[in-house]
């Protein structure tokens, strides 16, 4: 692999960058690998890169459907934090953190990840207090996040309404300093190219169409135009259309797929350097490094696999939006697309061993798993590696909703992104 | 946007009058008391999330406030099929 430099970017210039290295080969498929990962979204990458870089196995193909990145890895709104309620998502999403804060270097792949500051806005009592009750939390977990109140808020955000009279009066945020964006397209790339230099098999346009079990026990998969491609372990990481996998491998999820909307604007000038979100009005904005105001709508309520969503629910989203901050009134949106969420019960994400002998599922990651990319496909990569679940991953079973252990974050998770 | 005809109001109105309440034809469990945690568990959490033909609750929430159930496609979202509670589908999803 070429690696990328200050240096290369001044050598290659001198050829007019005609000369750049291919990022990712693209290779057919062979007959057999020791682990094939369905799905090249975000989390499907990541865990290739971990296989091969930490556990030494790389002879492992991902196949997509698509093209890479073509999923929500590339139709997120780009929000990263770790400031959820229970202990067993502390450790999973300030995993992941961690895994973020070293990823530009780790990769050699810049995703500009941005420690911006995210901020929760609290109109109602209930709200102040549901997010001091996190802050709290938080600390006895060693993850980071503050309260500030309406005047200290007003001074950090100039342009948010915190005013007595606004139509949903601020009252306070709860900021998690280090959270904020990073480069969606960089991740997916990044993690692509890193993972196609130690080896891993990036196969796009090679949809599964079925998987291949003898005796409750997992031999391989059969794909739409390369017939089937044995595996000693297969991992599913296909976001929106886990229940379709499922369904080939014999047995239900938990999950319904549901379109998530985002929109952005015309590029202006800048005047918003952290991201905010309120769960009460139902709306996120953050600024772009070009201008564009980057906003986050909810979900539409029904089952729907077209990514795209019902015009309504953009238009609730843009009158929160206006009430926060009454500049952007006249702002004109340039485009808005939807993807495809697997949300679960409990809004938390199953990362897990099934029913079925040396098959895996990573899904569930609904309308927040941007986030949780490096940490997912670190310790999925793990399950994977010894055929079980990392520890950090085992209470995020696809068995607790048999037991009853649900991890509730519905709290935390407030807005969907 | 979708446009959904009420079975009670005998109009078609815009979606922002409604509301999906998830998968229809979910039978509550005969016996709670001998019901299994697997059995709970697939009652509470379990719903199909088919690629294709769906039968679905609606309420009519800024409207008549009733209820009644749709067959959708959930990757076109056109509408097959409108029926009140009580009533089944004419046209089958699987599974
Ligand atoms: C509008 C929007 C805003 C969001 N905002 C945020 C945010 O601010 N912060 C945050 O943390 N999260 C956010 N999310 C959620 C986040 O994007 C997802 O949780 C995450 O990207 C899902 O994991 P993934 O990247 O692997 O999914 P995907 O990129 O969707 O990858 C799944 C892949 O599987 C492939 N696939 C499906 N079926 C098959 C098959 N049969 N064979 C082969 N391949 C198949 C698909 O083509 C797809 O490429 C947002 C999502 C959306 C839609
Ligand atoms: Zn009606």
């Amino acid at each position: 692999m070429q690696r990328y430099s200050g240096f290369g970017l001044l050598k290659h210039s001198l050829s007019h960058h005609e000369n750049w290295q291919r990022v990712w080969r693209n290779p057919t498929p062979k007959k057999k690998y020791d682990v094939i990962i369905v799905g090249g979204g975000g989390h499907g990458l990541s865990t290739a890169y971990y296989l091969a870089k930490e556990h030494g196995i790389t002879n492992v193909a991902v196949l997509e459907r698509g093209h890479l990145g073509g999923g929500n890895i590339c139709r997120n709104t780009t929000i990263v934090r770790s400031n959820y309620l229970w202990d067993e998502s502390a450790a999973l999403y300030e995993h992941s953190m961690k895994l973020w804060e070293g990823l530009s270097q780790d990769l050699n792949y810049n995703q500009m990840f941005s420690q911006r500051g995210c901020y929760h806005t609290c109109h109602t009592l209930q709200d102040l207090r549901t997010n001091e009750r996190l802050v709290y939390a938080n600390h006895l977990q060693g993850v980071d996040n503050e309260m500030v109140y309406a005047d200290q808020l007003q001074k950090e955000i100039p342009a948010l309404d915190c005013s007595k009279d606004a139509r949903y009066p601020v009252l306070g945020a709860s900021v998690q300093r280090r959270a904020g964006n990073a480069r969606h397209d960089a991740v997916a790339w990044g993690y692509a190219r890193a993972a196609d230099s130690l080896g891993v098999d990036l196969i796009q346009n090679c949809e599964v169409i079925d998987l291949e079990i003898n005796d409750g026990k997992i031999t391989g998969v059969k794909t739409k135009d390369y017939g089937v491609i044995k595996a000693d372990r297969v991992g599913c990481v296909v976001a929106g259309h886990s229940g379709v996998l499922a369904k080939m491998a014999g047995f239900e999820l938990p999950l319904e797929s549901h379109p998530l909307q985002a929109l952005v604007s015309e590029p202006i000038k800048p005047f918003l350097d952290t991201v905010l979100m309120s769960n009460h009005v139902h709306g996120y904005m953050s600024q772009s490094d070009k201008g564009d105001l980057v906003i986050g709508a909810g979900i539409d309520g029904w089952v729907g696999y077209g990514q795209r969503g019902s015009y309504g629910i953009i238009e609730h989203t843009i009158q929160a939006i206006v009430e926060l901050f009454p500049l952007t009134s006249r702002v004109r949106m340039n485009r808005q697309w939807g993807g495809i969420v697997d949300t679960c019960p409990d809004a938390s994400p199953i990362i897990s061993d099934t029913p079925v002998k040396n098959l895996f599922f990573n899904c569930g990651w609904g309308t927040g798993g941007f986030k949780g990319t490096p940490g997912s496909g670190n310790l999925f990569a793990h399950t994977l590696a010894h055929g079980k679940p990392h520890p950090v991953a085992e209470p995020f079973s696809m068995f607790r909703f048999h037991s009853g252990k649900l991890i509730d974050e519905h709290g935390a998770a407030g807005v969907a992104h | 946007m979708l446009h959904i005809y009420c079975p009670h109001c005998g109009e078609y109105r815009e979606e922002e009058e409604f509301h999906c309440k998830g998968q229809a034809h979910i039978p509550r469990p005969l016996d709670p008391d001998n019901c299994s945690d697997e059995e709970w568990g697939n009652y509470m959490y379990f719903r199909h999330n088919p690629k294709g033909l769906h039968h679905e609750i609606w309420y009519h929430s800024t409207g008549c406030q009733k209820f009644f159930n749709i067959t959708r496609d959930t990757v076109t979202y056109e509408i097959k099929e409108v029926y009140k509670m009580g009533e089944q589908p004419s046209v089958a999803a699987k599974g």
